[in-house]
Parts: C-alpha cells; sequence; structure tokens
C-alpha cells in the first residue's frame, strides 16, 4: 500500500498548520522591514540634524572649497586665534572647528590640519571634508608646478573594456557582475533552505521519537516511506513559507517606496549628495541599459532548469541526512556532533563558491567542486551564469542523484534502526554498527 | 488450519547480542495468547518482526498459513508498550490518519471512529488536542486506534498500563467481546493476574529463548504437585495427635489461608499410589474437614519457577 500522499499531506498541513510557523511567515517579513525601516529613519534623524562647523584657515588657501548645504553650514573664521575659536565653537555647541594650520609650503599644510569637537566626528563627514581638501590641494599643488588643471580635466579617460568571446558572444564588466548576482543568490538561496527545513525534518523526527509515537506508525508504514514523506512533506510547507516571503516582501517594499518615496528623495546625506550627482551622469543611465542587455542576455533557460534539479538534489541530499540525526539522537541537543560533518561541506561549498567562482568560474576548483555532490548544488548554481557546458551539469545532477541515493539508503538504514532506540547517545561506531543490522 | 499465527525457528541477532535464539510458536485462532518474560527477554523483537518492523535473521512467521507480506499489515493492529500519540494534533484528525494508514477510506474511518467514540462514550473529544488529555485519556484512543481497522490479529503489549481500574476492565472487557467476534489476541505482560484471567495459551520466553509453551490448563497441569489445602476442625485435645496421624502418612507444610474458622490449616502432598479421595476419606475420620482444595500453581509461581530454572 502507498501511504506516501496521506503522509506529505498530514506532515504538510501539520507544519503549515503551526501556529508558530504561521507566526514566522507573516510576522517575520514585517519585523525585518520594520527594522529596516527603524534603521533608516534612525540614521536619517542622525543625518538630517543641522550642524555648523567652523573653519580656521590661517592659510587662506582653501577655505573657498566648503560651500554650505542644507544640513552643514559653514561658518569661516578669520583674525582670531585657535584657542579662542575653540572656545567660540564650543560655547556656541557647533559640530566642530577644522583648523589649517598656517604652513609656508603647501606641501606641509597637509600636517598641520586638525578637527576639533566636543564628541568624536561621524566617519562621513570627516571623510567629505577630507575629500574636498585633497581635492583643492592637489590642485593647489599642480598650479605651483605649472600645470593647467583644466588640461588635466579634460584629459581624464574612463575605460570600459569591450569583452567579446572567440564565438561572438559579447560580454561586458556588468555582465559578470550580474552573472555573479544570480549565481550567489541561487546558490545562498538553496544554503539558506537547506539548514532551515533541514533543522525543521530533524525536529519532526525526534519530535515522533520523544512522542512515541514512531513503533505505532511503523507498524503501519515503511520507516522509508515515513522518512520520504515527512521530507517531502515539510519541503512543500518550506516552499509555501517561501512564496509567502516573497509576495509579502514584494508587497511591503512597493508600500513602503510608494510612502516613503518622497521622503528619501529629500534625504540629503554626504553619500547622497554625491549619489545624486553620480545619477545624473550620463554614464549611469547608460549602464542601466546595460543591465537590462546582460540580464537577456544570461542563459536563462538552463538557469531555471538547473537551478530546479540541482536544488531539488541538494536539499533532498542534505536533508535525508537530517533525518537521520534527528532519528540517531534522542533530544536536540544531542544533534550537535553529528551537524559539523553535515555543516562543514556546506560552509565550504559556499565559501568556494564566493572566492573562487566569483575569481575564476570555470578554474580547477571552481569545476571540481562543482562535481562534489555535497557542493556541487552550490557551487554549480554559481557557475552556471558564465555557461557551463551541458555535458558538466548532467554529469555534475548523476553524480548528485547517485549520492542522493546513497544517502537515502544510508539514513533510511539509520533511521530504521535509531526511531526504535532510545536513551543512549550513540557515537559513530555504534551508527557504522546499525548499518549492518 | 487451526493456528493464525505461526513463527518458525525464528532468530534475531543485534551486532554481538542475540535477541531471539530460535524461537517457534504457534497462536491459535481465537485464542488469547500470553507471551510472557522477564524484562529484556525478547518479547518486543518478537513482536516486532510479527509486524514486521524488523526481519528476522533466520526462521518465517506465517500469518493465515502464507508467509507475512506488507499486506498483512492492515491484517495486524498493535499496541506497542512505548506508546504515544502526536501531541499537537486533534484527536480526530489523527484517528482518521492513523486508520487510513492501516488501509482504512476516509469514509469508514468515520463511521468507525463515531461508533467507538460513542461506545466509550467520549465523542466530544474529536476536537481536543492529545496534549489535553490525561494519560489515561489518550491510552483510550490509542486503544480504539489499535482496534479500529478490525484486524485478525491483536497485539498488545501492556496493554492496561496507565489505566485506572474501572477503564482497565472496561478496556478487559473490550478484549473478551473482540476475541468473541473472532479476532485472536497476542498480549503480552508482566501482570500475572491477567494472564491468569485472560490467557488461554501462553509462552515464556527467557533469555532469547522460549522455555515454555501450551495451553496454560495443560501446563499447570504438569506443574501441579498433587498438593491439597485442607482446613479442619479437629477437637483442640486432639490437635497435635491428629497432625501427627497425618504427618506419619503424608508430606504436610503448615499453610495459609483466610477461613472464618480457627482450623488447622495444612497443605498435604498426596504419595505417588492414593488419589484425593484417599485422602480426603482419611481426614473425614480424624475430623471436620472445612476446606478441601488442590492447590493449582498460579501463572505467577511458573513464571517465577521456570525463570529460576533456566
Amino acid at each position: 500500500m502507498n501511504h506516501l500522499p496521506l503522509i506529505i499531506k498530514r506532515e504538510y498541513l501539520t507544519k503549515v498548520k503551526n501556529k508558530s510557523f504561521i507566526v514566522m511567515t507573516f510576522l517575520s517579513p514585517m519585523i525585518m522591514i520594520a527594522l529596516i525601516a527603524v534603521v533608516a529613519y534612525l540614521s536619517q534623524l542622525n543625518n538630517n540634524k543641522a550642524r555648523t562647523i567652523s573653519i580656521l584657515d590661517e592659510t587662506g588657501l582653501v577655505s573657498d572649497v566648503f560651500k554650505n548645504t542644507e544640513n552643514t553650514t559653514y561658518s569661516i573664521l578669520s583674525n582670531i586665534s585657535l584657542d579662542e575659536a575653540k572656545k567660540q565653537v564650543k560655547a556656541k555647541e557647533e559640530y566642530g572647528l577644522l583648523y589649517i594650520g598656517k604652513s609656508s609650503d603647501t606641501a606641509q599644510i597637509t600636517n598641520a590640519i586638525k578637527f576639533y569637537s566636543e564628541d568624536s566626528p561621524s566617519l562621513t563627514i570627516i571623510s567629505s571634508l577630507e575629500n574636498k581638501l585633497e581635492k583643492k590641494l592637489s590642485d593647489l599643488k599642480l598650479q605651483q608646478d605649472g600645470v593647467d588643471i583644466e588640461k588635466i580635466a579634460a584629459s581624464k579617460t574612463r575605460i570600459d573594456i569591450a569583452q567579446e568571446s572567440f564565438t561572438g558572444e559579447k560580454t561586458s564588466k556588468v555582465d559578470n557582475i550580474l552573472k555573479l548576482a544570480f549565481g550567489g543568490a541561487a546558490g545562498y538561496l538553496l544554503f539558506m533552505f537547506i539548514i532551515i527545513y533541514g533543522n525543521m525534518i530533524m525536529r519532526s523526527v525526534i519530535e515522533e521519537k520523544t512522542s512515541r509515537i514512531i513503533e505505532v506508525i511503523i507498524s503501519s508504514v515503511k520507516p522509508i516511506q515515513l522518512m520520504m514523506g515527512k521530507i517531502i512533506g515539510t519541503s512543500l510547507a518550506g516552499i509555501t513559507q517561501f512564496v509567502i516571503w516573497m509576495i509579502l516582501g514584494g508587497i511591503m517594499v512597493f508600500v513602503l517606496s510608494a510612502i516613503f518615496g518622497i521622503d528619501m528623495a529629500q534625504m540629503q546625506t554626504p553619500q547622497q549628495e554625491m549619489m545624486q550627482q553620480a545619477m545624473q551622469s550620463p554614464e549611469l543611465q547608460n549602464e542601466m541599459q546595460n543591465v537590462m542587455v546582460a540580464f537577456f542576455k544570461l542563459p536563462i533557460l538552463n538557469l531555471v532548469i538547473a537551478f530546479m534539479f540541482f536544488f531539488i538534489g541538494g536539499y533532498l541530499l542534505y536533508s535525508s541526512l537530517y533525518a537521520a540525526i534527528g532519528a540517531a539522537v534522542d533530544n536536540e541537543t544531542d544533534t550537535q556532533q553529528f551537524m559539523l560533518p553535515i555543516l562543514m561541506p556546506l560552509i565550504l561549498a559556499v565559501y568556494v563558491g564566493v572566492f573562487t567562482v566569483i575569481e575564476d568560474p570555470h578554474g580547477t576548483i571552481s569545476t571540481i567542486f562543482s562535481f562534489i555532490p555535497f557542493t556541487s548544488p552550490v557551487v554549480m548554481l554559481m557557475r552556471i551564469p558564465f555557461g557551463v557546458p551541458i555535458w558538466q551539469q548532467v554529469v555534475s545532477l548523476l553524480l548528485l542523484i547517485g549520492t542522493f541515493m546513497f544517502a537515502v539508503w544510508f539514513a533510511a538504514k539509520i533511521y530504521r534502526v535509531g526511531i526504535l532506540m532510545y536513551g543512549k547517545k550513540p557515537s559513530y561506531k555504534e551508527l557504522y554498527k546499525w548499518l549492518k543490522y | 488450519m487451526n493456528d493464525l499465527l505461526v513463527a518458525n525457528s525464528v532468530s534475531k541477532s543485534f551486532g554481538d547480542f542475540k535477541a531471539l535464539n530460535n524461537v517457534s510458536i504457534s497462536v491459535p485462532k481465537g485464542s488469547i495468547f500470553g507471551l510472557l518474560g522477564p524484562n529484556g527477554a525478547g518479547k518486543t523483537t518478537l513482536i516486532r518482526i510479527i509486524n514486521q518492523i524488523t526481519m528476522p535473521d533466520e526462521g518465517q512467521v506465517l500469518l493465515d498459513g502464507s508467509p507475512l507480506k506488507p499486506s498483512h499489515i492492515s491484517d495486524i493492529g498493535y499496541l506497542p508498550e512505548e506508546r504515544g500519540l502526536y501531541k499537537s494534533m486533534k484527536v480526530g484528525e489523527q484517528a482518521l490518519y492513523l486508520a487510513q494508514l492501516k488501509g482504512l477510506s476516509k469514509q469508514e474511518a468515520k463511521e468507525r471512529l463515531k461508533y467507538w467514540f460513542d461506545k466509550l462514550d467520549i465523542g466530544d473529544w474529536w476536537n481536543k488536542k492529545i496534549q489535553e488529555l490525561s494519560k489515561g485519556q489518550a491510552q483510550k484512543i490509542q486503544f480504539i486506534v489499535t482496534v479500529l481497522h478490525r484486524p485478525k490479529l491483536l497485539i498488545f503489549d501492556e496493554p492496561f498500563s496507565g489505566f485506572d481500574p474501572i477503564n482497565a476492565s472496561l478496556i478487559k472487557d473490550e478484549i473478551l467481546q473482540l476475541r468473541d467476534e473472532g479476532a485472536t489476541v497476542i498480549f503480552s505482560t508482566h501482570r500475572m493476574e491477567s494472564v491468569e484471567e485472560l490467557c488461554d495459551h501462553i509462552a515464556l520466553i527467557h533469555k532469547s529463548n522460549k522455555v515454555l509453551d501450551g495451553k496454560l490448563t495443560d501446563i499447570k497441569r504438569q506443574y501441579k504437585t498433587n498438593t491439597f489445602e485442607v482446613g479442619m476442625q479437629p477437637q483442640r485435645e486432639n490437635a497435635q495427635a491428629i497432625l501427627k496421624a497425618i504427618s506419619e502418612k503424608f508430606e504436610v507444610k503448615p499453610a495459609t489461608f483466610k477461613n472464618l474458622n480457627d482450623d488447622l490449616k495444612l497443605n498435604i502432598k498426596l504419595t505417588a499410589n492414593e488419589t484425593s479421595n484417599d485422602l480426603l476419606s482419611f481426614l473425614t475420620s480424624k475430623a471436620e474437614v472445612h476446606h478441601f482444595v488442590e492447590v493449582v500453581p498460579s501463572a505467577n509461581d511458573i513464571f517465577i519457577q521456570t525463570v529460576k530454572n533456566n
């Protein structure tokens, strides 16, 4: 008798109807967004505070670069000693005092610049001041050496090397960044999915053991059916949760941007000043177009199909191991010793993906790890946007499926024996013995 | 074909430990079969083999004449000793789920559950969660789930643990009724008084071996010692003389039993060539006899004696 659909249904409904699952599903995206909103709001509050910075420029050379913005007012002091200036700034409760000491040589000015303030100043303000000063001082130095600044500005060149493969496929830097983003997102998604829902499967196996219902169930169904039902049911619940998260996330981003959109445009922080300038440049608009073009050049069909297969294969491989761990122990605290061997290859896969695939998507290391079954789902998913030959994908997938079947066999053995074992924490040696029962 | 279940020379090892060694049992149709043995003897392993939870290393188990196969699952109802239910699932949903796993259709399961819930007067529990019920209440649900699919063979492992006397006797009556309706029951327990009360056949497993089996009355006959429990009321002055006279002729031990009179209470063992009537006529010639009963070994005595001897 095939009870698999029945078991899947129960596992799915129990998960989905569980209160903490519902709360997690609907609350966590809200909490996430609320957190982001709070942080954004707070930093906006901080940056929006109007502040005055006094400048005491004893050289008289640089003070003209400080132009007031909406939030920052620069007051230029003159004919005043440093001590008096400090007192004055403190008395007026201004943000701080920028002091440019007297120096005969422009080269020496750099060493005579100091910023005085009550509290330690914000990093963005300091770097904004530094930028202004650096630019002005290098201009001054160039002028001293008799160089025409206008000519230098005119000579600035920007280069995007156009890339083209021998088969005539055009690529660019933007393409690569987009590929990385897609591959990285797919790999990371799989990683998260395995950890979250693998744990859920493990807990549900432990729950059946501790509530002692297990013997009743397996007098009706084969342990492997129960295990597969659990894995599939929990995965479906997981997919449901993910889909809801995506929809909710989408809605919220839309709503938030509608409400705060205007506010955001008005936000004036030093970074955004720069951003806005950059946005208006024709270069960036050009880039946006490039991104769109690059997106449509991705092997989208390959990506989608490979994502489905590697995602399912990788997830099933790991979740059967999680089920085996759940069966081997009595309670969650005992799972620690078995978790490490599972997490290691996963983390390794992410590291390989992040460090080597970016550097060289078709290099030896990336290629090898995209064949090893425990790392292949993550690494291969990261490589595919860069174009992986179909035979490599197929071989890797076959290896993955083979390993998955072995893992299910292994897990089922452990599961079959483990679910009826109570009271002792098994060692690896004992697990090995169970395989032979 | 009189035996519903036959186990032929079943052996099972776990690593170096031999849990069952060449065990054979035959469970007659319509009987209540007591599967007895000290803790760790191998009873649960045998039960799990019958339920196809574990496979025997050697030997074979036949149900209704054919070797065990997956379709037999719906012919067996098993109440394990280590039992439990999904704590956060509702009673009704859970019972439906477990019944469907045993092969009932949803509709069928619903109707039968309604019948049982009415019978045990627990209809209002349908939407409660298991964790809201007491242990005894959960046991009732578990019992219903075990018998719901009307299996030919029912296996109860310590079915009365966790029940108060009222519910225990309720469940006992249900078991007897199921037997009368044609089910065969395997009953594993340490409570010898319920063995005495319910079982007509027993098998005793000790240290992985079967050491005893058969009809309970036959076994008792085997273990009887031809001893009679006697209560007499002699005249006070010749009590000593009578005791002496009996002792010369028979093997006598003092006995303890409850009686209205302040009797001479004795356990008297017959010699090989005498019958109980010989003893009785000898005794009546000495004094008035109030009490004359053959000492039948209890299941408890047999259990302890067999386990000690092995």
